[in-house]
């Protein structure tokens, strides 16, 4: 086996944030880290299948409401927008715990969180008008394909709630100090992650007709 | 198992090399404000196009427009482009896997027509 010792976890840089140095990895990088890099990257072919599935099956529905004449695309902006600016106040919770400043970290968590039911809120008001205009998960192929992937993504972003929502709570604890910030980065990639598949899913299934 | 001093040396090369970049700063919190303000700005202009005629070269914008996004996310709020490339590399490897191999399907079914 190599020796390990001399690759450290993160290096101690001045003005770099201190991380836990409870041992040693052959890359160099925290295998945590690489492990949510490496979801992510698998997280990719799920969400590229369902968006390759819709943009299959969007033309060839016979009967019903199809997605593209319910949407309402201001709604569905807004809610976008509300998105990315929850990626702003993530990464402003991670910038704070770096400094060591616990308690605007956990505002700035529980900010994204709001903002991330925020989200979700303004995707079951969207379904449910989708229903009560006719288009349900069974009525073409079409709307099958859209209810799957959105309440995919719509699931993913609520287990990122959930997530947030922990971390708030072992915040309050004393259990996330400066020296875990990797812990809020992490959480914050797989929160990052799911606002950029609404970016593609915003872009490919709403604006291009 | 014991490895040659060679394996050794590439180990602690690379983990040299991969600590070394970790290193580096994560942007201020008034870059995230000013990143944050561009996505902003770009989901603007895209909701904008929306209501412009439709036609090719609005959605060669649009999609333009949405790689963009994508790649400021990826390189400013994830880090990748200050992170080790490890991690660049291993999300990569997702991406384009993913791209290529639907943009493959998509292209199978009469999705895209050349």
């Amino acid at each position: 086996m190599a020796d390990l010792t001399t690759a450290p976890d993160h290096g101690p840089a001045a003005g770099a944030h201190p991380v836990d140095h409870t041992h040693a990895t052959a890359t160099g990088v925290s295998n945590a880290k690489l492990a949510m890099w490496a979801f992510l990257g698998s997280e990719c072919l799920l969400f590229g299948a369902l968006i390759s599935t819709y943009m299959l099956y969007r033309h060839r529905s016979v009967s019903g409401p199809v997605p593209h004449q319910l949407y309402d695309i201001p709604f569905t902006s807004v809610s976008s927008f509300v998105l990315l600016m929850s990626s702003l106040s993530m990464v402003l919770a991670l910038s704070a715990i770096q400094r060591g400043d616990e308690q605007r970290c956990r505002v700035w968590l529980a900010t994204t969180a709001l903002l991330g039911a925020t989200f979700i809120s303004g995707q079951i008001y969207e379904f449910t008008t989708f229903i009560r205009r006719g288009m349900t998960i069974k009525t073409n192929v079409t709307s099958g394909a859209f209810f799957v992937l959105t309440g995919f993504h719509g699931v993913h972003v609520t287990l990122g709630i959930i997530m947030l929502l922990s971390l708030v709570g072992l915040s309050i604890r004393g259990k996330i100090p400066q020296s875990k910030a990797e812990v809020i980065e992490i959480a914050g990639l797989y929160w990052h992650f799911v606002d950029i598949v609404w970016v593609i899913i915003f872009t490919i299934i709403y604006l291009i007709p | 198992m014991a490895s040659t001093p060679d394996v050794v040396d590439e180990d602690a090369a690379l983990a040299a090399e991969a600590a070394l970049e970790v290193r580096h700063h994560h942007p201020s919190d008034r870059t995230y404000i000013l990143v944050a303000l561009a996505l902003g700005v770009l989901t603007a202009i895209e909701v904008g196009l929306y209501y412009l005629k439709s036609n090719k070269s609005i959605t060669v914008t649009l999609l333009v427009l949405m790689v963009i996004k994508f790649v400021i996310v990826a390189a400013f709020f994830m880090h990748l482009r200050f992170d080790s490339k490890i991690f660049r590399r291993l999300f990569m490897i997702g991406v384009f896997g993913a791209s290529t191999l639907y943009t493959i399907v998509l292209f199978m079914f009469g999705v895209f027509h050349v």
